[in-house]
């Protein structure tokens, strides 16, 4: 599958969501984590060898499970090949964490629902809005006939 | 640079939906530097738009695309090409090449550059964000219009704020992966739509308020200020994703109904 790799290494040098050195394994037979530079930027994870500039590879994250592991642990699998593993080993706790949270937000599916609920949202407190105020002019004697229709 | 394929050819095919696909022609581009794109070629290729991404089949039915356009830092344009129809996918980068598409007709073409347009990740980041915006402050307006505690949703809805597309993932780590849920109603968007509205199934979205049928006169008989059907007419439909109409629409829709209230205090109990 061709793609514009010269963009995508161009988005590896934008600013990131996030980044820093994380130890990290790919699925492959006697793979080894090894430290590595890995960065978020909008819905793709790049990694680089920490001295290099240009990255190793990028992973794009939609379709993804983001797992917590063991401590400092979290991994990056696919959801038509679940097994396949990308393991990422933290120096603390808490960062690990906060990487499990932003890799989940970092896809634009969850974007898009996001969107959905906030519309959804809006749509109803728009409508209680109008409720609430028809409620609040009736009790302070206004009689209905006399309220626009709404 | 390695890239996940087999994962992203997988996202291409899979029922998730489509923002927008069809048929285009697409330049065949030469690789010498001062190519000169008289009898250019183009092969007709069936393009699916899916988020930041957008994909190419040989055919409709092909398993897997031929290839990928990433969408982030480009710009969309028409394009002066000997071809009707035609516009351009362009980058920043000075000597990246252009992607020069050619669609059927006016319609389809006009269609792919809002699309496209608006595909990009930090795009979408940015509508997001506004919404946000929108309800934190239609949820300030319901709370200062209410005068006694009334038990309604603004308090109780601050717990509901957190967004619940988060909720499911860290509930159900193990059924609902990272933007992803089985689509039950399944298959792609042909053509036509640029924006589709697939609920998770969580949150249906309720009724559309009822349509407004405002009376060009108040109480007293004179014309309520600042206002006028027109402006009020047809709530904005639920598929519009563009959030300046939503921003225009829901502010206009508070501000009056405020205003209206504000009024009915001043002018006291009839």
């Amino acid at each position: 599958m061709r793609y514009n790799e010269r963009e995508l290494l161009s988005l590896a040098r934008q600013p990131a969501e996030k980044a820093a050195e994380i130890r990290m394994s790919v699925p492959k037979k006697g793979s080894v984590l090894k430290k590595r530079l890995v960065k978020l930027v909008v819905n793709f994870l790049f990694y680089f060898r920490t001295d290099e500039a240009e990255p190793i590879g990028a992973l794009l994250l939609e379709h993804c499970r983001i797992t917590k592991e063991e401590e400092n642990v979290f991994s990056i699998s696919f959801i038509e090949e679940p097994e396949r593993k990308y393991c990422f080993e933290c120096a603390t706790e808490e960062q690990c964490q906060e990487w499990v949270e932003a890799l989940k937000r970092a896809s634009y599916e969850f974007l898009r629902r996001s969107l959905i609920f906030y519309r959804n949202e809006i749509q109803k407190m728009t409508g209680k809005v109008r409720v609430a105020l028809q409620a609040l002019l009736g009790a302070a004697g206004f009689g209905w006939q006399q309220l626009p229709a709404l | 640079m390695k890239l996940n394929e087999r994962s992203v050819a997988h996202y291409a095919t899979c029922d998730s939906p489509a923002d927008h696909a069809g048929f285009l022609r697409k330049r065949v581009e030469r690789h010498h530097h001062h190519a000169h794109h008289h009898g250019a070629s183009y092969q007709r290729r069936w393009f699916v738009l899916k988020g930041n991404l957008l994909f190419y089949f040989e055919e409709r039915e092909s398993r897997e695309p031929v290839g990928l356009v990433v969408l982030e830092g480009c710009t969309v344009e028409l394009c002066e090409a000997s071809e009707e129809f035609a516009f351009a996918i362009r980058f920043d980068d000075a000597g990246a090449r252009a992607y020069v598409l050619v669609a059927d007709g006016q319609a389809a073409m006009e269609a792919w550059v809002k699309a496209l347009s608006r595909a990009s990740f930090d795009y979408m980041r940015l509508v997001v964000k506004e919404l946000e915006k929108q309800l934190e402050e239609a949820c300030k307006s319901l709370a200062a219009c209410r005068k006694s505690p009334q038990r309604s949703s603004c308090s109780g809805r601050k717990r509901h704020l957190s967004n619940p597309a988060l909720l499911p993932l860290q509930e159900k780590p193990t059924t609902l992966e990272n933007g992803y849920s089985t689509w039950g109603s399944g298959g792609c968007v042909a053509g036509g739509a640029t924006c589709t509205d697939h609920d998770t199934g969580q949150t249906k979205p309720p009724p559309l308020p009822p349509r407004r049928r405002l009376a060009a006169c108040s109480t007293t008989g004179s014309p309520v200020p600042g206002l006028s059907l027109a402006m009020l007419e047809s709530p904005v439909p639920p598929e519009t994703v563009c959030f300046s109409k939503l921003h225009n629409w829901y502010g206009q829709e508070i501000a009056v109904l405020r205003r209206e209230w504000q009024e009915r205090q001043k002018r006291g109990h009839p």
